[in-house]
């Protein structure tokens, strides 16, 4: 068997404020085999977002320590590599598409110029050497790969002239600039109407299946879930409570907190009634 | 029988917007476009739709916050007073930004009571009464804003606007802020309210299986119109208009038998469509339809 493309292993995290420490990550594990379509699910403040961001090094130390475990990629430890080598995985190697697709895009810049000069830094810390004429020419490549119809168009556009889905669009375009092995994504779609969720959560399956990336995607949303991950982990408190594969989770949740939350989502065909009496359970 | 508890006719709201050289242009953006509908005593109607689609608009024409361009609202038959005299509440999407932080649990929900003429005698009374009702704790009365979870925060906005008894309760995407195990929690108590106080609720959400288990009847909402309405089983089992079924058909569900239940949607070039361009397909299918 292979290992997987990125294995957390035991992974401790603990935030000091004011004088007070406290453990929000107590021993994660988790996988994301290469070409693998994970999923991690929890509520808020189950500790997603600080594995999430301990994955990409986004943590800031302080407040925030990573006490124990490691972080594999391709097999190499995240956590005890050199500074510079792990600068040469982020954003290229392993990226990240951000939630907020306004926040994440800076107003006074055309996509084409931002997506750019993304690349010419990622292509200066990977030595890789290319024309701006050739940069130019990938930014439209990947924007067509977000399915833009015209992507000079789009490439020429500042981010106020786009609606939400296509800046989210923009935003997966942004982290496919360097040919990641792993995506990972933010909350996809949960800025967005439901008729745009759609339409992303598509989009980033196909991906997966036609490019050959691994994706890693981070929610709170059980339905999107089901939609789009092969494995689910789910989280709570700071460990993670139950992963298998999404099949066999929806099929037969075994703990009782994946149950309750499961049971605590409406369903589109009805017959959950809400109100205790005559109602719900 | 008795009139409805709202009724909206041909409501609509146009906003002047600048564009061009130096805004020098208008163009008129009809946000609301000749909506009409009934609400019925004890209720619940459901309007649906996605973001610039009205909603919001509409609800704040019924409360007196945005003046109509056309059209009447009746409350219980009658024409509306101003603002600040009409039978009727909201509560709002995000209660941390709805609750003044400033303001302990019991002085805002006395706002509403002072304005209407309620001594602080009375008011203190009527607090732990409606803190009752949202299954508060008495003592909460003298906490902040910051001292509350989400749902509590929430359940404090649901007191405050039932303090004046309205006739007419607006939920703007109430749960839309809370974890789902929160959120089932807050529309068991409105639904429990509702049906206790007899209350009318309207309820505005983009959540569609959440109003699947509320509503009444539903009311879908495309570019500032109602395209489509009937009872909410009505319409999820059987949806007429192109929008109606893209927006259910794009919701993500949890089980196989949901997903079976789903209208499904024509890929159009390998992608499902816009709203935009799905309706132009359907429009265009009709008129070759009955051109044959």
């Amino acid at each position: 068997m292979t290992a997987p493309l990125l294995s957390i292993r035991g992974l401790k995290v603990r935030f000091t404020a004011y004088g007070q420490v406290n453990e929000v990550l107590h021993g994660v594990d988790l996988d994301v085999p290469a070409r693998g379509n994970v999923a991690l699910v929890g509520e808020s403040g189950s500790g997603k977002s600080v594995t999430m961001k301990a994955i990409m090094g986004l943590l800031r130390t302080p407040p925030a320590e990573i006490t124990g475990g490691q972080i594999l990629f391709r097999g190499q430890d995240l956590l005890t590599m050199r500074e510079r080598e792990r600068l040469k995985l982020r954003g290229t190697a392993m990226s990240m598409v951000f939630q907020d697709p306004m926040s994440s895009l800076n107003p006074v810049f055309t996509i084409r110029d931002q997506l750019a000069t993304i690349l010419k830094y990622a292509d200066r810390r990977l030595g890789r050497d290319r024309s701006r004429a050739q940069r130019l020419a990938r930014v439209h490549e990947v924007l067509a790969q977000v399915r833009m119809r015209e992507p000079e168009q789009v490439a020429a556009a500042f981010p106020i002239m786009l609606s939400g889905g296509m800046r989210q669009r923009v935003l997966i375009a942004m982290a496919l600039l360097s040919e990641p092995e792993l995506l990972i994504a933010d909350e996809p779609g949960t800025a967005l109407d439901v008729t745009t969720q759609a339409q992303i959560l598509k989009l980033l399956k196909d991906l997966v299946a036609e490019r050959g990336l691994a994706l890693l995607m981070i929610t709170h949303n059980l339905g999107v879930v089901r939609e789009t991950a092969d494995r689910v982990y789910v989280m709570n408190k700071g460990t993670i409570v139950e992963s298998a594969t999404t099949g066999a989770i929806f099929a037969h949740p075994r703990e009782e907190y994946t149950r309750d939350l499961m049971a605590a989502v409406p369903r589109l065909t009805g017959g959950h009634r809400y109100g205790t009496q005559g109602g719900r359970a | 029988m008795s009139a409805p508890v709202l009724e909206l006719r041909g409501l609509s709201k146009a906003f002047r917007v600048r564009h061009g050289f130096m805004g020098r242009e208008t163009r008129e953006i009809r946000a609301v476009n000749d909506v009409s509908l009934t609400i019925g005593r004890g209720e619940v109607y459901g309007l649906a739709g996605e973001s610039g689609s009205g909603k919001s608009t509409i609800a704040r024409m019924i409360m007196g916050l945005t003046e109509p361009t056309a059209g009447t609202i009746l409350i219980d038959g009658a024409p509306v007073a101003h603002a600040g005299q009409r039978p009727v509440q909201m509560v709002f999407q995000n209660p941390g930004a709805s609750l003044n932080p400033r303001r302990t649990v019991a002085q805002s929900i006395t706002v509403p009571l002072a304005v209407q003429g309620v001594g602080a005698a009375d008011s203190a009374a009527r607090v732990a009464e409606l803190l009752e009702m949202v299954e508060l704790p008495r003592h909460f009365a003298g906490r902040y804003p910051h001292e509350l979870s989400g749902g509590q925060k929430q359940r404090v906005a649901i007191a405050r606007a039932l303090a004046t008894t309205p006739k007419l309760l607006i939920l703007d995407e109430p749960t839309s802020a809370l974890d789902v195990s929160v959120q089932a929690k807050v529309m068991d108590l409105l639904a429990d309210l509702g049906r206790d106080l007899g209350l009318t609720y309207l309820f505005i959400s983009h959540d569609l299986s959440l109003m699947r288990n509320f509503a009444d009847r539903v009311g879908i909402l495309y570019l500032g119109r109602i395209v489509e309405t009937g009872t909410a089983d009505q319409v999820f089992a059987a949806p007429s208009h192109a929008y109606s079924r893209l927006l259910i058909a794009s919701v993500p569900v949890m089980s196989e038998d949901e997903a079976r239940a789903r209208p499904t949607i024509p890929l159009i070039d390998g992608e499902i469509p816009t709203a935009e361009a799905l309706v132009a397909h359907e429009a265009k299918q009709l008129s070759q339809g009955s051109k044959a």
